[in-house]
């Protein structure tokens, strides 16, 4: 497997960008682990200044170390993407090889579900459910909810391969020997459907992570939390832009954009590398 | 009679440059060889013998990762003559389908999904035959009832109708600009015997009318001997022997062409075949000297280090062989008198 | 003709079943909220004014009626859905007693407007640009667009609308980013209307459009890059057929059916970028109207809201489900 990520580093300009983007903001939002500072401490430092040698991220309105609040913004929305990520690809796994292999009726039950779950518009639903259950919807709470929603794309996916994977020689061999569907699913298809989901996982989390600055900037998520979405509230809030306080905004911005576009940068990547088709285009006089 | 190809010393070879490994695979390595007009010339061999690759190059149709490294392949149609090796696309497309058409392998997928019968030929013809309209409608419709196609099939669209009529459809796209120069790349792998035996005849019958030239590729030997008048054997990117088919059949001059018209099986002969050792050699790294070497059981040291050229060892008949006098048919192969020549 | 009624009769069914379905969840979930509307207006009632204790109980009275909070939640549930068919929805809070299907009928026609026009607009630009840069793999126009492309499609709806704003708002100021018209003029059937709805929609299309062709531009370009692979596109080549026939009638066609399919599944996410769009640009759509409902606690029409969006998404997929037969004549006869 090194051997595989060395050439894919070598030779794969938009899998080195990407993995070199991705990788620095996961450092740097790993630093809050040994941050001095208490993330929801306001007025500590003085506040407006802007990005010099002693506060390289600047300071905001509320008296807050910029460079500090941001790695713990980024740490917690990467962590709350992860989350989404992770029970939506659980829940797409189970549901597509289930309907791929099972077929029949299974398959119809669970694609009606899909389309269910395809067409209901995701953002009127995480407003209702805001304002229902207001400041009690936390981070976990709100990444549970959306992996409901981030499932029925992949799972569709994962389906067609199930389906193909059905007819194929040993999967009728494993039936054969007696295996059950279950055992046949997870040791035999599972293997097949990974490059998948490791694909999917980025554009999952870009979604994700792109929801929650959505309701965070609209005031929608508990505004104590630091995240990516609701320092951009409190900038709002304080009217940066036109105060002045313009690396309030412009630095998560800048930040957000890189960690997508080397998300974005992996997923592609990826999924030119296990396309058997893309190798042979890129192969090439 | 004229040739209507000359192929001199062709090389094609695919060059490849994956993450840092660079390969260079021979698929086509010295070839050459000439079809008269009015021929039925049939190439034989293995999967992945490289002559998918070499009738690519005869066709116009190279692309990266194929590339010509050398030698030339010249057409001359008529009053024009030209070398597709090196020609300018404008040029090429001057004879594409006028002067040289193509049956491709595979009647499944390749007729556009989307499009009816009538618009793909109307896509296909209406240049070549500078008619559009009705009267090109009429002449589709009297070239299908060639094939024993009735009018409904042109507004039908391609996964409406049956295997057997779409390749009947794809063989009357390749005829109905009347080219003198036919390549039909495996038409009936894929179809079952009863299909085989319409479409083979449909195509003599269609060269015949025509008079024009066919190249017909196929591994199954049996096809050969009914249809083509001469036949090149191809073994790892290389021709190693070329004969008309009776010829052929009844006295090969290549070990390797004397295991192939042996194998054919013939009801009620119980003749026990012996089979060749080994698998055909990778064409990124081929063996030295002669590439059959390795599996041959009349070789001897200078096979290892000199390369056989293709020599004329009987009137008509050439060989790529060092002791092609020794070569003799083996037990099962079809003897003199029951080679029928084909109508 | 028969088999492609019968087709749409089963999707009619299953649309049916979505939205039922989907606004019965949005009915539950809105019915746990712990602010209760009646509540809430007895305390803007009582907040201007004294009254008396047997007024105040009548009043609740009367407003718990009128909500129909009066029955256990099941029976509330029948209600609702018999009311859905007539898209009642009961009086909204915010504009009290307005019904609050109204307030959301003057919204919808905006977004709707905007929407269709975006979304038509990326898909078409997107997926002809897409589709040459997928046949024609040398242009360095095309890969300009390309790497373009990549660059934008990633970026969140939200920072995309701000920063138009403080480009066109503050930065060169020429075109308007608030509003869905100008303010001196009257909102009539004229032509000065007219021209003023689309001076005004421009930036949030906009902001819509750069996001959303991204996405159509790189499918398609990976989609046609696979179909240029396949037989029939090679044997066309082979046989010199005209290059632009090729492009639109054997690669482009090819591939719009499953980016039709695409556009089915992703209409709820972009109906979702739309919302945060008008946001931005307090464009008086939907959107801006979700957001005024939630802060002001108005669950009738934050449950309207859910419901029409529900029904609009669930109908548009049913619309493209409807076409999908029409273009790709190998699902007909399914």
């Amino acid at each position: 497997m090194f051997a595989v990520l060395r050439g894919l580093v070598r030779y794969n300009a938009e899998f080195t960008i990407g993995a070199i983007l991705v990788g620095l903001v996961i450092v740097f939002s790993l630093l809050s682990y040994v941050s001095p500072v208490d993330p929801s401490a306001v007025y500590r430092v003085p506040p407006d200044q802007a990005p010099s040698l002693q506060y390289w991220f600047g300071t905001n309105s509320r008296g807050q170390d910029m460079w500090w609040q941001l790695s713990f913004a980024f740490r917690n929305s990467l962590s709350f993407g992860l989350t989404v990520a992770v029970v939506s690809r659980i829940i797409s796994i189970v549901i597509g090889l289930a309907a791929g292999y099972l077929g029949g009726w299974a398959d119809r039950v669970l694609m009606f579900f899909n389309d269910i779950f395809v067409a209901i518009p995701i953002f009127p639903i995480l407003i209702l459910f805001y304002f229902v259950m207001k400041s009690n919807l936390n981070s976990f709470s709100l990444a549970l909810l959306m992996a409901c929603f981030g499932w029925p794309y992949d799972a569709r996916l994962i389906r067609s391969v199930a389906l193909g994977l059905r007819y194929r020689e040993f999967t009728r061999q494993a039936v054969f020997a007696g295996m059950s569907p279950v055992r046949i699913m997870w040791q035999e298809h599972l293997p097949y459907i990974m490059p998948i989901v490791f694909a999917t996982t980025m554009s999952n989390m870009i979604w994700s992570i792109g929801l929650e600055v959505t309701l965070a900037v609209l005031g929608f998520t508990n505004l104590n939390i630091p995240t990516i979405g609701t320092t951009l509230y409190w900038a709002n809030n304080h009217s940066a832009l036109v105060v002045g306080t313009w690396w309030w905004i412009a630095i998560p911005v800048a930040i957000v954009v890189l960690l997508f576009l080397g998300l974005f940068l992996l997923a592609v990547s990826l999924n030119e590398y296990i396309d058997p088709r893309s190798r042979l285009r890129r192969m090439g006089a | 009679m004229a040739d209507i190809l000359t192929v001199d010393r062709l090389k094609a070879y695919y060059l490849m440059n994956y993450y840092g490994v660079s390969r260079e695979v021979r698929a086509v390595d010295d070839v050459t060889m000439s079809v008269r007009q009015n021929e039925i010339y049939g190439i034989a061999g293995e999967s992945s013998s490289g002559k998918t690759s070499f009738i690519k190059v005869l066709a116009a149709a190279v692309r990266p990762p194929l590339k010509v490294v050398d030698g030339g392949v010249v057409y001359r149609f008529g009053d024009r003559t030209i070398d597709v090796s090196r020609a300018r696309p404008a040029e090429i497309e001057a004879i594409r389908w006028k002067n040289l058409s193509y049956i491709m392998q595979g009647s499944m997928s390749v007729l556009n999904p989307v499009r009816r019968i009538e618009h793909i030929f109307e896509d296909f013809a209406a240049r070549p035959l500078g008619l559009r309209g009705t009267a090109l409608r009429a002449q589709v419709t009297e070239h299908l009832g060639r094939l024993q196609l009735g009018p409904e099939v042109l507004r039908a669209y391609p996964h409406e109708l049956s295997g057997g009529m779409r390749q009947r459809v794809t063989i009357g796209l390749a005829t109905i600009c009347n080219p003198q120069m036919i390549i039909a790349d495996e038409p009936t792998t894929a179809l079952d015997v009863v299909v085989q035996k319409d479409v083979l005849s449909l195509i003599r019958k269609l060269q015949a009318e025509m008079g024009s030239s066919v190249i017909f590729v196929t591994h199954d030997m049996a096809v050969h001997a009914n249809m083509a008048d001469r036949v090149g054997i191809v073994y790892a990117g290389r021709l190693i022997e070329e004969a008309p088919t009776r010829t052929l059949f009844v006295a090969p001059k290549h070990p390797y062409t004397a295991h192939l018209v042996a194998s054919l099986p013939r009801i009620g002969d119980t003749t026990r075949r012996p089979a060749l050792d080994g698998r055909p050699p990778n064409l990124a790294n081929p063996p030295s000297g002669c590439r059959f070497h390795p599996r041959c059981p009349l070789a001897i040291d200078k096979c290892r280090t000199n390369v056989p050229p293709l020599v004329e060892v009987a009137p008509q008949q050439r060989s790529a062989c060092w002791r092609w006098q020794d070569v003799v048919p083996l037990p099962g192969s079809i003897s003199g008198s029951r080679v029928e020549a084909h109508a | 003709m028969q088999a492609y009624l019968i087709f749409a009769l089963k999707r009619f069914i299953q649309l049916v079943a979505v939205v039922v379905l989907g606004c019965s969840v949005a009915f539950f979930v809105a019915h746990l909220s712990p602010v209760s509307a009646v509540d809430t207006i007895i305390l803007q009632v009582t907040g201007r004014s004294s009254s008396s204790p047997e007024a105040i109980n009548q009043l609740r009275a009367t407003l718990t009626e009128l909500f129909g909070l009066n029955v256990p939640l099941w029976q509330q549930y029948l209600h609702f859905l018999s009311r859905l068919a007539f898209f009642d929805f009961g009086p909204s809070l915010i504009a009290f007693p307005t019904p609050a299907i109204n307030v959301v009928m003057l919204a919808l026609p905006w977004t709707v407007g905007l929407l269709t026009v975006a979304v038509i607009i990326t898909w078409v630009l997107g997926n002809i640009a897409g589709g040459l840069a997928g046949y024609f793999q040398n242009s360095r126009l095309l890969k300009a667009f390309g790497i373009i492309a990549i660059g934008i499609q990633p970026i969140p709806y939200y920072i995309v609308a701000f920063l138009l704003v403080i480009l066109f708002g503050f930065v060169w100021p020429v075109l308007p980013i608030s509003g869905g018209f100008a303010m001196d003029v009257t909102q009539d059937w004229t032509w000065q209307f007219a021209l003023s709805v689309v001076h005004y929609a421009i930036l949030p299309a906009s902001a819509l459009v750069l996001v959303g062709i991204g996405t159509w531009f790189l499918g398609m370009r990976a989609l046609v890059s696979n179909i240029i692979t396949e037989d029939y596109v090679t044997y066309a080549e082979l046989a010199g057929v005209r290059q632009d026939r090729i492009v639109g009638s054997y690669v482009i066609r090819n591939a719009l059916v499953p980016q039709l399919t695409s556009l089915a599944m992703s209409l709820g996410g972009i109906f979702s970028g739309t919302v945060i769009t008008e946001q931005v640009f307090a464009y008086p759509g939907l959107g801006s109207l979700l957001i005024r409902a939630v802060n002001g606690g108005d669950s009738s029409i934050v449950l309207a809201i859910s419901c029409i969006s529900i029904m609009a998404v669930a109908g548009a997929i049913f619309i493209i489900d409807l076409i999908h037969p029409l273009i790709d004549p190998r699902v007909r006869t399914e």
